[in-house]
Parts: C-alpha cells; structure tokens; sequence
C-alpha cells in the first residue's frame, strides 16, 4: 500500500524482530514495520512515522487464576513472561525494584504462552494483537479485559529519512481517511473500537507525539549498569556450575572410555558423537521445550544442565588424551609397588594427566563463558541478553556493546592469568 | 634353603616372536645375580614376567613361594602377596614426575600397605640415607643428577621390603666412578638379605658385584656361574661378544 503510493516496488526484508531498528539504520531496508513501538527512545535515534494502530498490552493467565491474577499488581513476586525489549518487558522492569512480579523475557511471542499453560510462568503480558492471535491458535488460557497500558505501532526509518518518513505520514494519513487501511486491519481481524477512536485523533491532530532529547541515553548508562552487572554475576555463576559439572561428567566419561569393558565404552562414544556433532542450541531447546512434557525444568537449571553436558563431551576427550599420554612405564611402577588400578588412577595417572588437560581446560572455560550468551533462547537473561536488551531500549550498541565487552574480558582475563601461573609452576618442577 | 626366586623352564612369546625357549634360573637370598645378554637376548622379557608386568606361555615362576601361572597376567587384585615380595627397578627410573622424593618414596607404603604418614616418612628418610640420597628429599625427579635417580628409584623399590629385587639395566646411564657406588649400595642390600637379579649387559660391573653371572643367549641360558668362570675362560661366542664390546652395546 505504501510502496504503491511511494510509486515503488515493496521489498520484504526479514530480519530478526529486536533488529529492525539497528537495520533500518544500517541502510539494510528502508522503512521497518511489525509492531515496532513508539517510544521516547526511538524517537530520539530514528525517523518515525505517525502510529497507524493503537494496541493495549494485556494480561493472560490460566483460567483458575483469572479471579485472582487480574492487574499486575496481583502479581507480585510471581513469574511474568513477555517479550524482550517491548514496552510490556519496560513496564515489568519498571515495577520489579517496587515489589512487582518478576519479568521473565523470551525471544518469541509463542513459548510465553505455551509455558503460561504449563505451569512455568504465572501470566504474560503482551500486546492484545499477539495475545489473541495465541488464543487462537492454542488456547488454553483467559485474557483480562482490563489492559495494563496501551501503545502505538510505527513505521521507523533511518534518522536522516526524514523526506520519507513524511511522505509515509501523507500516506498513512490518506488511507486512514478513505478506510482503506481500516478494510486491511478488518481482513486481518485487529479491526475494534480502540482503532475508530484513535484514527478520528490522529487525523485531527497533526503533530503526533514529540520527539525526545538526547539527554536520556547518558542516563541510561547509570540506570542499566547495575542490571548489567547482576546479569553478569548469572553469567559467571551460570559458567562456573557448568563447567564444575562438565568436569565431573568429562571425568567420568573419560574414565569409562579408558577403564571401561567394550559394553561401557560403546554408549560413552556415542554420547560423546551426539553431543559434539549437534548444536548446542538445539540440545538446549530440546533439555527446555522438548523435555517440558516427561520434566519441566526451571530455565537456569536447564542451562547449567545443558551446557554442562555439551562441555562435558568436549572436556572426556581432553581427558582421554591426556591419560593415554601419562607413559606405560609410570603406570608398571605404580603396579609393581602394589597399588591398585583404581590408586594409580588417583594417586599417579590422573595427577599427572591434569597438569597436561589445564591448558585445554582454560581455554574451553573462556569459550563456556561466552556460549553461555545462547541460554537466552531458554529465558535465562545473562550478560549478553541484558546488553541485547539495553542496546534495543536506547536504540544504540555502541555503549552497551562497549559495556558488555570489558566485563566479558574482566571476566575471562584474570582466568586466563591464573592458568598460566600454574602451568608455569607445574613446568618448573 | 627356599629360593627367594625359582624360574624353571620359562617360554614366553611377542606376537609370532619367540622370546624365551626354556629359561631356568634361582636366586638365593642375600646372593646378587646378573643376568646378561646382547639386546633382543630376552633379558627385560624375562624381568617383566617375574614382575607380572608381562605374560608367559609355560614352566613355572615362583617368588618367595609364590606361583606365577602361565597365560595372561591376573589382575592386580590377585598378586598382592607377590606385589610384597618383588620390588623392581626400571631402566628408565619411572619415578613420579609429580611427587618430590621423599612422596615417591612414601607412596606404596602409605597407600598400599596403610602406614601413618610419620611412619613411612621415617622409614623413607632412613632408605634415603642409606643410599646417600636424604639431602635430595624435597627435590623433584627432574631435577635429580643421573647418579641420584636410580638411588631413588632403588629406595622407592625397597620401602615395602620386598624379598627379591628386580634391576633393569642400571648401570646404563652411569660413569664408572658412579657405578662402583651403585654396586657397593647393591652388595649391602644383599648383605641384609635381600635377593638381587640384574639385568646387564656391563661385564665389569658383573664381574666387580655379582655372586652368580647367567648368559642369556636367543631365548635360553648358555652359561651359568661365578663371573671369573664365565667371563674370563668361557669359549662361548655370545660371551665372547659382550666382552668384546661392552659399551657399545645399546640399552635393551
């Protein structure tokens, strides 16, 4: 509609949802529309056009709490799923510091809802648009009349597109005036009273809302550091109970794939192809979504699980090399002083077998330290999505992605160090 | 007198490789007997098996009354009694490269004969001293001289008392002044009593040290008895060749 009026041919660009601004302003497309909401901050970095729809963020619960769940404020202290960087995910970030309900962010607008039916959330707050397209599709759930807030959906283009961004707006105006964007909302049943209201605004009122200063990102420096910094303490604990746990499964695996009878060795292969030669993303939405049927596991647990056994893999082969390396000889001299196959193991093999698994083993816990940035995709906001999350509200990278970095590097450095000092004392003696 | 080794007709195989064709030897407590050979003679072959370390095909292996039977090597938990009574020293030293040596020393007697630690640091201080290494305690493997190593290997051999010493070419990597040192350390041991075999192929260490000279020759004994007999008079060829050249030999 658009581009016909643009006398252009449209051209359809996906692009992942949290990226349509920082897209629009690389020069990927030319205008970004799906639900892209109007806000001070997008205001202050792109061109945006008038609203052309009125949504309501709204509530929806299990229908045995539709009594008892109805605001937000029933909700304190409870599990809140939405999706990132929305003004629904804003308005939850908002309310937490005050007793409100603990937001729970998500990368698509279907698994809130299904985890809603499930057990693992306690409601979703989303816009009215995504709610009752669920609704349809799966049910199972009750959506509260009363909605929390509402919002607009705009189309944002590049900060020096102004000339465009205007024409859209003559555009937008005209089809609000001769109800041809009202036929299109109504084939795509979104078509209510909300929308007859706010079209008669809009179309007095020339100006739209204003634009904001550029004072508000130094604020949001100060305002995001702290959620950066606990995002970061999820990461680092998130990484060190996975790799404590991949050390133990490695041992183990490790052990079996060398001590063991063919009948031991034969499962811990396998275990070990499977985990190595299929994505670790896909083994995480398996352990989180795919298993939620047989055992629901809380989104932190199946993280650490997750990434604990994928590194597990990859720590039983360091292992293995580095046993089979430890010579036949020092092994004969434990025997022949009467030490038994499980004390060689302990006392003289595994000893010396670490010294040559460290170096390998650092490095994969600054590797896991990194990939655990993939745990998003399974509702654990680590330090990676917070930044995500930051840079999609301010509607820059350049300062949270700075931000973001130099704690990766205060976190993996003085790891790094640490490893070297010990092989340097191990290879003086 | 029980021997405190009694080997008898010993054949052992590697892959299609006939190794030993009937070894027959004893050792009697308090006697050192040097086992000598060119390389391939079988003499580690033959080490290997009184150790339980290697596999043999028939005859009889008995060690302080202990009986070795032929075919695969049992498992650990079956040769406790004979773990006691052998001690071996390997050509390599094989100390733990990540214990200092006073731990390679106290190790066995700690973890498998369930000593308090004073206890076997006091009996490992003494071997130490003994063999003239106690300054060395603290130090680490590699950072012990060529004389050192095989002194510490020896203590580590010795703590838990073993009846029979096994010796892997140790002289091997040894000057002369240092191997008459060693070899005076080994005549003490089998003053106390301890029962020595040693693998060589180093006549005048043999001729200096040893009760009882053996000459292994493709797998068998060819001649046995006090090293003048054999050393100086014999006729045989094999013999004649380790004293032709006796350091050129390379380590088996």
């Amino acid at each position: 509609m658009i581009g016909h009026d643009l006398h252009r041919d449209a051209v359809f660009v996906q692009v992942a949802w949290s990226s349509i601004e920082a897209s629009v302003e690389r020069g990927d497309f030319s205008i970004g529309m799906s639900g892209v909401e109007d806000r001070p901050e997008l205001r202050a970095r792109h061109a945006v056009s008038i609203p052309y729809f009125e949504f309501r963020e709204v509530l929806a619960v299990r229908f045995a709490d539709s009594a008892r769940y109805r605001t937000l404020a029933d909700l304190s202290g409870k599990r809140v799923a939405t999706l990132g960087g929305t003004g629904a995910y804003q308005t939850l970030l908002d309310l937490q510091p005050h007793a409100g309900p603990i937001p729970i962010s998500y990368d698509d607008d279907v698994h809130p809802y299904s985890d809603l039916v499930s057990g693992r959330v306690d409601a979703v707050l989303l816009d009215n648009i995504i709610a009752d397209r669920s609704l349809r599709r799966s049910g199972g759930f009750y959506i509260q009349p009363v909605p929390v807030a509402t919002g607009h959906y705009v189309a944002v283009l590049a900060a020096a597109d102004t000339a465009l961004r205007d024409s859209v707006n003559v555009i937008l105006r005209a089809h609000m005036r001769d109800g041809s964007l009202e036929k299109t909302f109504r084939a795509w049943k979104v078509w209510d009273t909300t929308q007859v209201q706010y079209f008669a605004r809009a179309l007095t009122d020339s100006a739209g809302p204003h634009a904001v200063g550029a004072a508000a990102s130094v604020r949001s420096v100060r305002s995001y550091l702290p959620a950066l910094l606990r995002a970061a303490l999820i990461t680092l604990l998130l990484s060190c109970l996975a790799m404590m746990l991949a050390v133990a499964v490695g041992i183990a695996v490790a052990a079996g794939r060398v001590y063991g009878s063919p009948l031991v060795r034969a499962p811990l292969a396998v275990y070990v192809e499977i985990i190595r030669g299929t994505p670790v993303l896909l083994q995480l939405f398996v352990l989180y979504y795919g298993l939620s049927g047989f055992i629901r596991l809380p989104a932190f647990v199946a993280a650490v699980l997750g990434l604990g056994l994928n590194y597990a893999a990859y720590e039983s082969e360091i292992y293995r090399a580095a046993l089979q390396a430890i010579p036949r000889s020092q092994l004969e001299a434990g025997r022949t002083l009467g030490l038994s196959e499980a004390q060689i193991l302990r006392l003289v093999r595994g000893p010396q077998a670490l010294r040559l698994a460290l170096a390998p083993m650092t490095n994969d816990f600054v590797a896991l330290l990194k990939d655990s940035s993939l745990v998003s995709v399974i509702t654990v906001v680590e330090l990676t999505k917070q930044t995500a999350i930051y840079a999609t509200n301010v509607g820059s990278w350049v300062v949270p992605g700075l931000l973001c970095s130099v704690i990766y590097l205060a976190l993996s450095l003085p790891l790094s160090r640490l490893a070297r000092r010990l092989e340097r004392k191990w290879s003086s003696i | 007198m029980t021997q405190a080794l009694d080997v008898r007709d010993v054949h052992a195989s590697r892959g299609p490789h006939q190794v030993l064709r009937g070894v027959t030897i004893d050792v009697a407590p308090g006697e050192i007997c040097a086992l000598m050979g060119t390389s391939g003679a079988g003499k580690t072959t033959m080490l290997r098996a009184i150790a339980a370390l290697g596999p043999f095909d028939s005859g009889s292996i008995v060690v302080d009354g202990f009986a070795l039977t032929p075919g695969h090597v049992p498992p650990e938990s079956k040769l406790r009694v004979l773990r006691r009574s052998v001690g071996m020293v390997f050509q390599q030293h094989s100390l733990f490269e990540h214990l200092s040596v006073i731990e390679n020393v106290t190790l066995a007697l700690v973890h498998a004969l369930g000593w308090t630690r004073e206890r076997a640091e006091t009996e490992a201080s003494a071997l130490l001293t003994t063999l003239g290494v106690a300054h060395r305690a603290a130090a680490f493997p590699r950072q012990l001289s060529g004389g050192e190593a095989p002194r510490v290997t020896i203590a580590r051999a010795l703590a838990p008392d073993p009846t029979l010493l096994l010796l892997d070419e140790p002289t091997s990597a040894l000057d002369p002044a240092r191997r008459t040192s060693l070899g005076e350390v080994l005549r003490a041991l089998a003053a106390e009593g301890h029962a020595l075999l040693i693998s060589t192929h180093d006549v005048d260490f043999a001729e200096a040290f040893a009760d009882r000279v053996a000459v292994l020759a493709k797998g068998v004994v060819v001649e046995e008895g006090s090293p003048r007999d054999i050393l100086s008079d014999s006729t045989h060829a094999d013999v004649r060749a380790l004293l032709r050249s006796p350091s050129a030999e390379p380590p088996e």
